[in-house]
């Protein structure tokens, strides 16, 4: 009887406990997420694997993916638009085809058909950085219009209002996307500046050398330039090389955009290389991208149906509001991620 | 009745037609383009082509040998890479430097060695060296395409160095074309690299030693380059690999080509290059001045290039006389 008893005193008591702290053994939500990502591919296909922008993504990419037990594998064309094409077509075609592919568009047209083949096949197509005439499943990046306002804001503010208020241009070409909305932006602005002219808007090809040789022609031409806007900083080293040159360091505002690596961007701004960088804030648009994956193989929406847009915050980077998160370093990205 | 025009016009080879391609523009450029002709401008010019022309000289040497040495930008970035790249990991200069030349000598005489004596073409050699001293060098001892200037090292200066106002590139552009000039044309090797060219069988029974000074032309060319790459690096404080994917090379060929030296070897000169060179320099600095997109430039520049061939072609018939075996 007394045993009876207590062990109906223990039944009550175990259900009691068990009512009052139902949900601490069973969080359903990391089963979930490791059944929706353990084991899943991502590939990385950049225009090249040799500059700061696609080595910081992918010291990022690799450690979350195989942080959550998948594997990341990358593609190096570099810079060449067919091996890029090949390796997204061998991607589509292989056994271990990826799940999610991140491609960076070398221009707005060329992967369209491949990406959409891609996305037929089961796989998850998001763009990083340049735009391209696709319905992606998260374009991640710039909004290079915005870019383009914020560096004629940032070439305006440094000529100043008594400068001569005459500024050149070195473009990329004329088939990037990037090159050609950094382009519209900038004329949206000085469209409302109606003071401020464009003397001159020659392209680099995004080579230095060029960039170099152009801007020493649009100085000698026009010595009363104030500002300078080069559509990207692995060549606007040339372009600050030709000021340099022609002693102009202190008249000419020299404006660029980039990623935010240290050794190229925080460091020549502190050098006086740059005086202003247009950053595209790499981490936050790695982390959006790490976030899109994993949103993308939990809820298994069809491949290309509910396309987005991840624009990252852009920041004018100055040696004045510089500080010591407004650049990130390639080294720790890498030591972090076990790259050598 | 135009054969007979043109017959008149038979002194009129390549060098000339370009030369005079090259006058009319400058001429035109200096009437309509406001300070085309400034001091400043001029000197300008000159520094824009002076790395390619350099390049072009030790391509010269090369083709004139009847070869080609498509290897050179690629030798010119990557062996610059390595040597900014060693510097940057705290190695010596002096072990950086002889390193880096060790490797540009190697890869000079690994050309020569299997032009010369494995006798196999030129084009497919180089070719294929130069994508192996990339390949190389970009995946196992570089880290990224552009591998800055050590902070306080030479070359900084140097690329900073002025004499006269004018940039020290074109000086040592100018030295170089004086010393290959002297070379070719009074050295002994520098004479018999005519004869090898014009006829290798030939000058080997003649009993000039064909091969080894084959060896020498590479390792020249691509010592060449490697000074050509420490000049880019010294004005960018950087040198981008990435030059490598350019067309760089092509404009290499082409100012030794337009300027009339002969893929089939044995012809031209140091005067060639510098008719080459002046014509590229002008035609892209004219262009630049006139704001003309990157695109229409490249047209122009092939238009131009394609009529001097044709009037060429036109004055200068191919005929069996002429025309040699090995002719592009």
């Amino acid at each position: 009887m007394n045993m009876f008893k207590t062990a109906a005193i223990a039944a009550s008591l175990a259900l009691a406990t068990a009512a009052v702290h139902p949900a601490a053994a069973q969080d359903s939500g990391p089963e979930i997420y490791a059944k929706a990502m353990a084991g899943k591919r991502v590939l990385l296909v950049p225009m090249a694997m040799g500059f700061d922008l696609a080595q910081g993504w992918s010291a990022i990419l690799k450690r979350e993916v195989e942080g959550f037990g998948g594997t990341f594998e990358t593609r190096d064309p570099n810079w060449s638009v067919e091996a890029g094409a090949q390796a997204i077509t061998e991607a589509i075609s292989s056994d271990s085809k990826p799940d999610v592919l991140i491609v960076m568009s070398p221009d707005l047209n060329s992967y369209s058909k491949l990406m959409k083949r891609a996305q037929q096949a089961g796989i998850y197509v998001i763009l990083v950085d340049n735009p391209a005439n696709f319905q992606a499943d998260a374009y991640v990046g710039s909004d290079w219009t915005e870019l383009g306002r914020l560096e004629a804001e940032a070439v305006i503010k440094g000529c100043g209002p008594d400068s001569s208020k005459k500024i050149g241009l070195v473009q990329g070409d004329q088939v990037n996307a990037t090159s050609l909305f950094q382009y519209a932006g900038i004329m949206e602005v000085l469209a409302k500046n109606p003071d401020f002219e464009v003397v001159a808007q020659p392209d680099s090809n995004w080579d230095a050398t060029t960039s170099r040789n152009v801007t020493t022609t649009m100085l000698q031409q026009h010595p009363e330039i104030c500002g300078i806007i080069d559509f990207w900083d692995g060549d606007a080293t040339g372009a600050a090389a030709a000021i340099r040159d022609a002693g102009m360091t202190d008249q000419v505002y020299l404006v660029t955009t980039g990623g935010g690596e240290e050794t190229t961007d925080c460091k020549l701004l502190q050098d006086g290389t740059f005086d202003a960088v247009v950053s595209t804030e790499l981490v936050n648009e790695s982390e959006a991208m790490v976030a899109m994956i994993k949103y993308l193989l939990q809820t298994g929406v069809e491949p290309g149906s509910q396309p987005a847009y991840l624009y990252t915050l852009l920041s004018t980077i100055t040696k004045d509001n510089m500080h010591a998160r407004s650049c990130w370093s390639l080294k720790a990205l890498q030591v972090a991620a076990g790259i050598e | 009745m135009a054969a007979k025009v043109f017959g008149d016009l038979r002194n009129f080879n390549q060098e000339r037609i370009v030369l005079v391609v090259t006058l009319l523009i400058f001429a035109t450029s200096s009437i309509f383009l406001p300070g085309f002709v400034a001091a400043d401008n001029l000197v300008a010019i000159v520094r824009s082509v002076s790395v390619l022309g350099i390049l072009a000289l030790g391509m010269s040497l090369v083709i004139i040998g009847r070869g080609i040495d498509l290897s050179m930008v690629a030798v010119m970035a990557m062996s610059v890479a390595l040597y900014l790249q060693l510097l940057n990991g705290g190695q010596s200069e002096g072990i950086a430097l002889a390193l880096a030349l060790g490797f540009v000598l190697a890869i000079g005489l690994l050309n020569g060695f299997l032009v010369a004596y494995a006798d196999v073409p030129a084009i497919f050699v180089t070719l294929a060296s130069g994508s192996f001293v990339f390949g190389y060098v970009r995946s196992q001892l570089i880290d990224t395409d552009a591998v800055t200037v050590p902070a306080g090292h030479w070359l900084l200066g140097l690329g900073g160095l002025r004499i006269a106002e004018v940039p020290i590139e074109v000086y040592i552009f100018a030295v170089l074309s004086v010393v290959v000039f002297l070379f070719l044309r009074f050295t002994k090797w520098g004479r018999y690299i005519f004869f090898a060219g014009d006829n290798p069988a030939a000058a080997r029974n003649t009993g000039i030693p064909v091969r080894p000074m084959l060896v020498l032309r590479y390792v020249l060319s691509a010592l060449t380059a490697f000074a050509a790459g420490l000049l880019t690096a010294a004005s960018l404080q950087s040198i981008n690999t990435r030059v490598v994917n350019s067309n760089l090379l092509y404009d290499i060929v082409l100012v030794a080509v337009i300027g009339g030296i002969g893929l089939s070897g044995g012809k031209g000169g140091v005067r060639n290059v510098l008719v080459g060179a002046a014509l590229i320099g002008i035609m892209l600095n004219a262009m630049t001045i006139l704001d003309i997109p990157l695109i229409y430039q490249n047209l122009i520049k092939s238009t131009i290039l394609l009529f001097a061939i044709i009037v060429d072609g036109l004055i200068n018939p191919r005929d069996e006389q002429t025309a040699q075996q090995g002719d592009i």
